[in-house]
């Protein structure tokens, strides 16, 4: 049996610096996608939760976890992805939100923004705040994004879905 | 008396809900670079993305019940049609943009309550699938909805392809509220979802989006039925035909 060396917190630091893989701006852990570490005499088991069923980044970052430990000699490491809690965007902190702001990306409303189904929300414009925006197209480049253009400012930008 | 056990109950529930999102999937996938404006290529495909992210999961799941030890692929490439668990309506072929908009209607407003009811079941696997999914297909429904409310009220053209699709589909809906052997058994288990109650729901607001869409709604005469014994129509065997033809050319084939 052998005593792991790194902690908990220590595996989550060296973890945050790893991109989202679409959204370069922001790390998995402030996406709320790397939602656990669990160590034992095992090894280190890294529990992710997928954004969206069929997120192909998630292979990506499974893969850019194993590097970015077997780095540091840390093994052995296991990824696992699990539904349960399902992600939502509320998890995503206020930083990440931030970030995605200065980025040009709409930051998500709060979940419950779907709960009409049928609604159209209000989403502001990332560069000039105005709220006179309207929808180009539901889907974007990637699966989690809508397209807007604001019509004071003009430009088009993305929003990130409530999800 | 059951002929099946409850976990042979379980693996034909799964696959029918992993088959249902795969061949979607596959049917929204062939309008990619053929949609009518952009913004519904990217619309059509995204739905298809979610959708066949959904397969892998459920089928990953359906294939490790019991000691099966089987992937998400094995089970898609090795199956053959009869055993194969989709509801007809989701094999049907595109046809018009219309006709794929009817079906997406149909299916994403029984999705919708479908998912929100099995997000509750005992199986813990099958409830955190279900909450994920119901986040993905509130969008479905959402564009499903607009289109049709665009389509029914917009030209004379667009409003008599409304119509026709929701015609010609019509006797394929009732076949998503049956309940077999599987689902019976696994109801006792609280693992299944309740079917009457759904049928309702779905009526009730699938009546009013085609009632505001000036689109007539169909009598519910015969409905078609026969996939939950592996009964499809002649689409699915070309469907297979084209999606497992690498696996079945060279078995074992990885890259
Ligand atoms: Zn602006």
């Amino acid at each position: 049996m052998v005593k792991p060396k790194y902690t908990k917190e220590e595996i989550i630091s060296l973890l945050s610096v790893i991109p989202d893989p679409e959204i370069p701006v922001v790390n998995i852990y402030e996406m709320g996608m790397l939602h656990d570490v669990l160590i034992d005499e095992s090894g280190y088991e890294i529990v992710l939760t997928p954004t969206y069923t069929g997120c192909p980044a998630m292979g990506i970052i499974e893969q850019d976890i194993k590097l970015t430990l077997a780095k540091q000699g840390i093994k052995p490491v296991k990824v696992k992805l699990v539904y349960d809690p399902a992600w939502t965007t509320d998890w995503m902190t206020e930083a990440a939100k931030e970030k995605l702001s200065r980025y040009g990306i709409a930051p998500p409303l709060h979940s419950s923004c779907t709960s009409d189904v049928f609604a159209h929300n209000v989403i502001p414009c990332p560069r000039c705040h105005s709220e006179d925006t309207v929808i180009i197209s539901r889907f974007g480049a990637t699966a989690c994004k809508s397209l807007y253009q604001c019509n004071d400012c003009k430009e088009p930008f993305e929003y990130f879905k409530c999800h | 008396m059951n002929t099946i056990t409850k976990q042979q109950a379980l693996y034909k529930y799964s696959l029918r809900l992993g088959d249902n999102a795969l061949i979607h999937s596959y049917r929204l996938s062939e309008w990619c670079s053929n949609a009518p404006i952009l913004e519904e290529d990217l619309a059509l495909t995204n739905f298809a993305l979610d959708m066949i992210g959904r397969a892998q999961a459920i089928l990953g799941y359906a294939g490790q019940l019991g000691d099966m030890e089987k992937t998400a692929d094995d089970l898609a490439y090795r199956r053959g049609e009869r055993e194969y668990y989709n509801n007809l309506i989701i094999e049907m072929p595109n046809g018009d943009f219309a006709n794929t908009i009817a079906r997406l209607l149909f299916v994403s407003v029984y999705e919708f309550y479908f998912f929100s009811e099995l997000q509750n079941s005992s199986d813990p696997t099958l409830a955190a699938i279900a909450a994920k999914t119901l986040k993905e297909v509130k969008y479905h429904m959402a564009h499903a909805r607009d289109w049709v409310l665009r389509l029914g009220d917009g030209t004379d053209e667009s409003r008599s392809r409304m119509q026709a699709a929701v015609s010609a589909l019509w006797m394929y809906t009732g076949e998503l509220f049956e309940t077999d052997e599987a689902a019976a058994i696994l109801q006792d288990a609280n693992i299944a979802v309740d079917m009457p109650p759904l049928k309702e729901k779905w009526n009730a607001i699938v009546r009013q989006i085609l009632a505001d869409a000036a689109i007539a709604i169909p009598a519910d005469e015969y409905m078609q039925t026969g996939s939950s014994k592996g009964v499809h129509t002649e689409h699915l065997g070309h469907i297979l035909s084209e999606m497992q033809y690498l696996q079945r050319t060279y078995p074992e084939a990885i890259w």
